[in-house]
């Protein structure tokens, strides 16, 4: 599988020998890390879980599409899930090609969209004690009609506005 | 294109079923609560349509309320209430006693809207004339409607047959039964209670958390994960809005109105991380 999950550290000396290619002039790898602080908090540790059933299929796509996209030789993408520490590494993408340039542009590429389509999701613990999913507690949207709630009575709301908000 | 505003008729008297329809119950709902909700999942704002006397009554006075503000009799009072409180927004105005009225149907009927029509609308599978209570009716029809009343016009289905209406065949032959008598009403129920189906759920991240466990499987008569999601913040109070989210069906991304079945697995997917 060239998109996997892992409940340990990444091995990445077992990754890289698996993108070796007697074609392949160049290897391009990026990870990513956890780090101590994230929209002005102070991190203290991660915890990563995946929809799995799902998330390889996904990452399958992502990783299938790096290969009709660049002329590359060996792609391969390991995130990991459970808990991790500060400076632990999240996740490893690796690409082998003739040429460096589309190594680069394919490795971009596959950490982009697993970010944005792969259902992975993080939470994390604060140095406060406090604790939250990222991107899914600062926009949790108030209630559809919550902007109705002071209307006690209700039925003033329709004549107010006369215009779409 | 003009946004939708949701109008949920609850005004009529109900003199066939000799109580009110809005507060009759299907699973613990109200027939008024499941049309609220329905039409909330596909208009940007949602009223329920009352006559004066009815803003107190509680199965009512829950929801944001449009008064009738038009003189006369009948459901084209509440269609010109809605047009002249928000003139500038088309309303899509739907029976409160539709038990069968789904996503599906409704996803059709707004995708299909001609703007430039005075109201677009499903013709009836009994009778083949429209069906003017679920119907999306356009800011142009606020006059057309006032000079048909001011005729002596009162029949919104009279209306849309003499006027320029774009007209659906609809793709279910039952979404638009209404229930008019205490017969009816246990039909429907019998009939929506032996539409319930069982289905696996699984919670990941906050939705598992809020929910209090990661997977169950459950009895619902949802047809559609929209209609699912809609029961489950019921349940559980999720704080993800609908449009936040993603959902699988069997592991694979699904539209938000495709049929659910029984043993389907699905997934609500919130706004991912990963990296």
């Amino acid at each position: 599988m060239r998109f996997r999950f892992t409940q340990t550290a990444i091995d990445t000396a077992q990754a890289r020998l698996e993108l070796r290619d007697a074609g392949a002039g160049g290897f391009v790898s990026f990870e990513g890390w956890v780090r101590d602080h994230n929209e002005g908090k102070e991190v203290t540790a991660l915890e990563y879980e995946a929809f799995q059933a799902l998330a390889l299929k996904e990452g399958e796509r992502i990783v299938a599409e790096a290969l009709a996209r660049y002329p590359v030789k060996r792609v391969l993408c390991i995130h990991r899930v459970g808990a991790l520490q500060l400076t632990d590494m999240a996740v490893w993408v690796g690409v082998s090609a003739v040429h460096r340039g589309e190594a680069f542009d394919a490795c971009r590429y596959i950490i982009d969209e697993v970010k944005h389509r792969v259902p992975i999701w993080k939470k994390e613990h604060y140095v406060s004690g406090d604790s939250g999913w990222v991107n899914c507690e600062h926009c949790a949207a108030a209630p559809h009609h919550s902007q109705h709630a002071q209307h006690a009575d209700g039925q003033r709301a329709a004549f107010d506005v006369d215009a779409p908000r | 294109m003009i946004p939708v505003y949701g109008l949920v008729l609850a005004g009529g008297s109900s003199t066939r079923m000799r109580r009110d329809k809005a507060s009759l119950l299907y699973r613990g709902k109200t027939q008024l609560d499941r049309a609220f909700e329905l039409a909330a999942r596909h208009c940007a704002e949602v009223f329920v349509s009352v006559r004066a006397a009815q803003v107190t009554d509680p199965s009512r006075a829950a929801h944001p309320l449009l008064v009738d503000s038009v003189p006369g009799e009948g459901p084209i009072v509440g269609i010109r209430s809605g047009l002249a409180a928000f003139p500038r927004v088309a309303w899509l105005v739907m029976a409160c006693d539709l038990p069968f009225l789904s996503d599906a149907a409704l996803d059709y009927l707004l995708r299909e809207r001609d703007p430039d029509a005075l109201a677009t609308a499903f013709l009836s599978t009994h009778d083949n004339l429209p069906e003017p209570l679920c119907t999306v009716w356009e800011p142009a029809a606020a006059a057309a409607l006032a000079d048909y009343q001011a005729g002596g016009g009162q029949c919104p289905r009279k209306f849309l047959i003499r006027n320029r209406a774009k007209l659906l065949e609809p793709l279910d032959a039952r979404a638009l039964d209404n229930i008019n008598t205490p017969d009816e009403y246990a039909a429907a129920l019998a009939a929506l209670e032996s539409n319930t189906m069982k289905l696996r759920v699984q919670y990941f991240a906050l939705m598992r958390e809020q929910a209090g466990r990661s997977e169950e499987t459950l009895e619902t008569a949802a047809a559609t994960p929209a209609e699912l999601y809609g029961e489950l913040v019921g349940r559980y109070g999720f704080t993800l809005a609908r449009e936040q989210l993603k959902v699988a069906v069997n592991s694979e991304f699904s539209e938000w109105s495709r049929p659910l079945a029984a043993g389907d697995d699905v997934v609500f997917i919130p706004p991912v991380a990963g990296g």
